[in-house]
Formats: structure tokens, C-alpha cells, sequence
């Protein structure tokens, strides 16, 4: 999206290429253009995201009037009905609202209805539902599930939760320090996670209905950023830890069902692929 | 009932609501009405509820950090609200409370050594002397080495912090340890660790915990009895089994099938709440579940459900059960 500002957000290299164009290489305006209109994005805290001076109506009609180019009352109508769709009732007074009235799963919603209101076709969700209770979550990552169905949206959804990966997620990619250490379609993922992390992660989580003696638990913490090495970031966690590790990076490779891994483990059989 | 190491009955927690020029009280937040519940020795009790259910304040209230509006609570049989302030102080040590976030609970400029033995001293439990030799057992139990006794808190990470705040709880040598949340702020790796560390501390010791989550998981990891609140009333209790296997309070039903299961191919039946939790300042007639669920009928928004066994010491407060 470009939202980490410059200098500490210059981006170091690659490309993010969205419908075939670089966005690193589009203009100011050209990417304002796409931001909230063809890719938005919504936030862990809704709180602190909406603006608490300006009514919920303001902020929802916004983006209508700039991107899609809607008067005010055509956008306070529409702003009417996306409020409806994210499930509120009683929008005419929601409208009116300031963000500190409502309570957080409404904000989120109502961060969600923002997000949509240019039908955007990719959906950026960032923690989207850490801050709320469970049952206010399973609410939310059903709206977003049917908006997916019913509009083609694609999501890139970013969590920790390994339980919402499981319900949400087609295509998972897992990340250590920084590297993608594990990627594949979410089924052979959780079933046959191969990357020593992602089998680490699976097995710390206690999961309903599934009793153990004691969690398993990855030993030690994840590594300060700034003391990076040449080696595999995970190694000194790693209870596969060969000499290798130690001493070199492993590349990200393909293995044979497809899943991507990058760990020297797998070498042998990536290698034959390859 | 003489057996309970906690025993609460009829708990309640009321705040007021201040409005206008004069402060006048113009109504109360019931924070916590009318709960019973009774902890026995070695065992793990967890309350479970969203947030603003008040389960948080059932801790503070159970120990008496805050003062109660009307019930009893009795720690091995004694009444604490008849205790003087001296004689409270004088069982402190036996009850131990670990917050969420121990961040905030440690001061920044206090090295950790000092702040884990500062009770000890307060307490008069050990001499200047001994306090050293004291800290560094109990860092080595939390998981934590002697070198760390000499460290600002800011120079730890978060589940390092938790371990700090147990190990606080801890060197008193408690009977009862009421933690509030202690894994939410954590990553799962992390978690993980601390679990098991509160696992075996209560092995080794014969800790009895008050364990306060909103994570249905970790519950059913760590505890044998759990209460599930909803707007300040206790819902639903029993055993860890009976309440997984056989949930009866429709809130219950719906909490088991919000959490989400990290197996993508299980096809579950999803109950999915609809609306809000409403305020407690202004919490809805009759059964106060009743703007939410699925089943309510007339009788639920008139009448409040009585809190009773429906068998196998297994609680509820429903009028369709």
C-alpha cells in the first residue's frame, strides 16, 4: 500500500504488481487513485483508525465522493445502505454517530463498510478481528466470507491466529524474522506442515476437544531484528538444527505436491524436483 | 462446604454510574450479581466470558482488592470482608494475583531482583539477607536465570515479563493464585511455554489457581471446573468434560462454536450470535442472554432463570434446559 512513510519505508527492492502494474513505479495520484478504491484495508483497532471528530456518515461518504465521484446525498444514501450490509441497524442514527458512541465490533464494521464502499478488489484485512471477543469475531469473519463469495473480492487476511487461517484462508503463507519460511494451500498446510516452525506453531496451540499432558513449545524467543546472521533465523529454536543452518540461509523451494518450504531439511527431495 | 480453599456466595459488585453538576449516582453498573462459585484445593478454576462480562472484577472482588456490595467470600473458612485491614495484610501472602499484562504492573526503574523480593520484605517473611537466595529459587522455578535479577524490566520480552509476574506471585509461597488473562497478550509459541509453566508450578507446589480467560482453549487446556459468565451472572458451570462434551446454555453453545479450530477441513455447525453484548449499565430484562439468542421466548424476557443442577454438579441458568 505505501503507508510506511519515507524514509524508513523506502522499499529496498522488488515489485508488487497489482492487475500487471509495478504500484512501486505508479505516480502520487496514480496510487492515491488505487488506495481505498481498488485496494483497501482495514486494521486491528478500529478505535484508532477512524477519525473521532468527523460522524460515522462523513467518514463512510468520503471515499464515494473521491473515488467514485458521488454528490453528498448521493453518498449519505449509499452510506445509508452500506451500514445496513455490514449488519447495523437503525443506520439513520448510526450515521449521525461518533466513533467513541459505538462499541468495537460496530467500528470494525463499520471499518469494513469504508473498506467495501468502492468495492475494492483486493480487501487488505490486518488483524482484523484480534481486538474483538469470539463470538463478535465469528460475526465478522462471516461478513467477510460472503462478501468474498458474493463479490469476488480476493482478502489478504494477516493474523496470527492459526484458527482463523484454518476457516478463512485458501493459500497460506507463513512468516519467521522477516523470510517466508512455509507456503501452500492451507489443507496440506495444517495437515502436513513441513517447515520445523510451522510444525512448532501448530503444536503450541491448544485446540478444543483435543486434550494433551503439556503443549509442545518452541524453545527460546523469536530474534531481535537488529541481530540478524547469515544463518537460518530459526536455527538456534530448531530442534532439526544440522551444521548448515548455522552458517547459510535456506532459499525458499518448491517440493513436489507444490508446498514451498524453505529449509534445509528438504533439500534432498526439492533438489530432485528442481 | 468447610473443604473449599475459596468459597463465594452470592457475590455482587455494583458501581455507580455519576452523572451532572453534583456527581448524583444515577444508576449502577452491575459488574457482578448475585455469583457463587467455590475453588477446592489443587484445583483449576476457570472463568470464562467476553469482555465486560466481569469476570476481571469476580477476581478483585474474591480477594478482597476491592470491596464488595453484598455476598460472602470465604478463604479456608475465613470471612475476608470481616477481617480487619492488619489481618487481611497478614493473609495477603497466601493470595497472589497475575495480571495480564506484567508491563505495566512492574515499575520501569525498579530492577526485576528487587521488585520479585519487595513482598517478601513488606511481609517480613525473610530477612535483607535471605531475600537474594529466595529470588533466585524462584526465577530458576519460573524458568529464569539468577543474572536476570539484576535487569530493568524494559530489557525482557513479553513472555519473559509473564514469568517475572508469576515469579512475584509466587516467592510468597501462595495458596491461591487468581490469574487475570495471563497468556492473551502473548504469541502462541510463547504461550504455549507459559501454559506448562503453570502447569507444573501447580504439580510441584499444589498450586490452586482462579484461571481468567476469554480463550476457550487454554481454558479446557488448564482447568477441571469452569464458569462461564455472561453480563455479571454465572451461566453455566460444571466440569471441564461436561461443559466441552455437553454444553446447555445456548451462550455456552455459541462461545464452543465461535472459536475457531486451526483444521481447515472440519465442517462444524456454527451458531453465530447475532447483535452486541449489551451494556451492563443497562442490561436487558428477564434473562439477560435473551437479545442474543436464538431461542429466547416470551418467558425469557420476563423472568430471570434460576441458577441450578441439572445434574452431575452440572450448573445452569436457562429456562429451556
Amino acid at each position: 500500500m505505501g503507508l510506511i512513510e519515507e524514509p524508513a519505508g523506502q522499499i529496498a527492492g522488488g515489485a508488487i504488481e497489482f492487475e500487471g502494474e509495478n504500484l512501486l513505479e505508479l505516480s502520487r495520484n496514480h496510487l492515491r487513485a488505487i488506495r481505498g478504491n481498488e485496494i483497501s484495508m482495514i486494521f486491528q483497532e478500529p478505535m484508532s483508525s477512524l477519525n473521532p471528530v468527523l460522524t460515522i456518515g462523513e467518514q463512510l461518504a468520503e471515499p464515494l465522493m473521491i473515488h467514485r465521484k458521488l454528490g453528498r446525498k448521493a453518498a449519505q444514501q449509499r452510506a445509508l445502505e452500506l451500514i445496513t450490509e455490514v449488519g447495523i441497524s437503525r443506520p439513520e442514527q448510526i450515521i449521525r454517530a461518533y466513533p467513541h458512541e459505538l462499541s468495537g465490533g460496530m467500528l470494525q464494521r463499520i471499518m469494513i463498510a469504508i473498506a467495501i464502499s468502492c468495492e475494492p478488489k483486493l480487501l487488505i484485512a490486518d488483524e482484523p478481528t484480534t481486538a474483538l471477543d469470539v463470538t463478535i469475531q465469528a460475526q465478522i469473519l462471516d461478513m467477510l466470507r460472503s462478501f468474498r463469495e458474493d463479490r469476488g473480492m480476493s482478502i489478504l487476511l494477516i493474523t496470527h491466529d492459526l484458527g482463523v487461517v484454518a476457516e478463512m484462508a485458501d493459500y497460506v503463507i507463513v512468516m519467521y524474522s522477516g523470510k517466508v519460511v512455509e507456503e501452500g494451500g492451507v489443507v496440506e498446510l495444517f495437515e502436513h506442515p513441513r517447515h520445523p516452525y510451522t510444525q512448532g506453531l501448530l503444536r503450541s496451540k491448544p485446540v478444543m476437544n483435543q486434550r494433551q499432558k503439556a503443549l509442545y513449545s518452541i524453545p527460546g524467543y523469536v530474534p531481535n531484528p537488529l541481530e540478524l546472521t547469515a544463518s537460518c533465523y530459526f536455527h538456534d529454536r530448531c530442534e532439526h538444527c544440522m551444521d548448515i543452518c548455522r552458517e547459510r540461509q535456506p532459499p525458499l523451494r518448491e517440493l513436489d505436491n507444490g508446498q514451498k518450504t524453505a529449509c534445509w531439511l528438504y533439500e534432498k527431495e526439492a533438489a530432485v524436483h528442481v | 462446604m468447610s473443604e473449599a480453599l475459596l468459597d463465594i456466595r452470592h457475590l455482587k459488585k455494583y458501581f455507580p454510574v455519576k452523572s451532572g453538576l453534583f456527581s448524583r449516582t444515577v444508576g449502577h453498573v452491575k459488574a457482578v450479581d448475585d455469583i457463587s462459585f467455590a475453588i477446592r484445593p489443587g484445583e483449576t478454576f476457570g472463568l470464562v466470558g467476553e469482555s465486560g462480562s466481569g469476570k476481571s472484577t469476580v477476581g478483585r472482588t474474591a480477594i478482597r482488592l476491592m470491596d464488595k456490595t453484598a455476598g460472602d467470600v470465604h478463604f479456608q473458612g475465613i470471612d475476608l470482608y470481616e477481617l480487619s485491614e492488619q489481618k487481611l495484610r497478614r493473609l495477603r501472602p497466601r493470595m497472589q494475583l497475575i495480571f495480564q499484562d506484567p508491563y505495566s504492573s512492574l515499575n520501569p526503574r525498579v530492577r526485576i531482583g528487587d521488585a520479585i523480593g519487595e513482598a517478601l520484605l513488606d511481609h517480613e517473611l525473610a530477612s535483607p539477607a535471605e531475600v537474594r537466595e529466595q529470588v533466585q529459587d524462584v526465577l530458576a522455578s519460573c524458568g529464569l536465570s539468577s543474572y536476570h535479577m539484576d535487569r530493568f524490566p524494559h530489557e525482557f520480552s513479553g513472555g519473559q515479563r509473564q514469568r517475572i509476574g508469576i515469579a512475584r506471585a509466587l516467592i510468597l509461597n501462595p495458596d491461591l493464585i487468581i490469574a487475570d488473562e495471563p497468556v492473551s497478550a502473548l504469541d502462541v509459541s510463547i504461550q504455549a511455554q507459559i501454559i506448562n509453566l503453570f502447569s507444573h508450578l501447580q504439580e510441584t507446589r499444589g498450586l490452586t489457581y482462579l484461571f481468567i480467560s476469554h480463550d476457550l482453549s487454554v481454558v479446557e487446556h488448564l482447568c477441571s471446573t469452569i464458569g462461564v459468565m455472561y453480563l455479571g451472572s454465572m451461566v453455566e458451570k460444571a466440569s471441564r468434560d461436561e461443559l466441552f462434551l455437553h454444553p446447555l446454555h445456548p451462550y455456552t453453545k455459541a462461545l464452543l462454536s465461535a472459536v475457531p479450530v486451526p483444521i481447515p477441513k472440519l465442517k462444524r455447525e456454527r451458531i453465530v450470535l447475532k447483535g452486541d453484548i449489551p451494556s451492563p449499565a443497562n442490561p436487558p430484562s428477564g434473562c439477560k442472554f435473551h437479545t442474543r439468542c436464538p431461542f429466547a421466548e416470551k418467558r425469557c424476557r420476563e423472568e430471570i432463570p434460576v441458577f441450578r443442577d441439572a445434574g452431575n454438579d452440572h450448573w445452569v441458568a436457562c429456562h429451556l434446559v
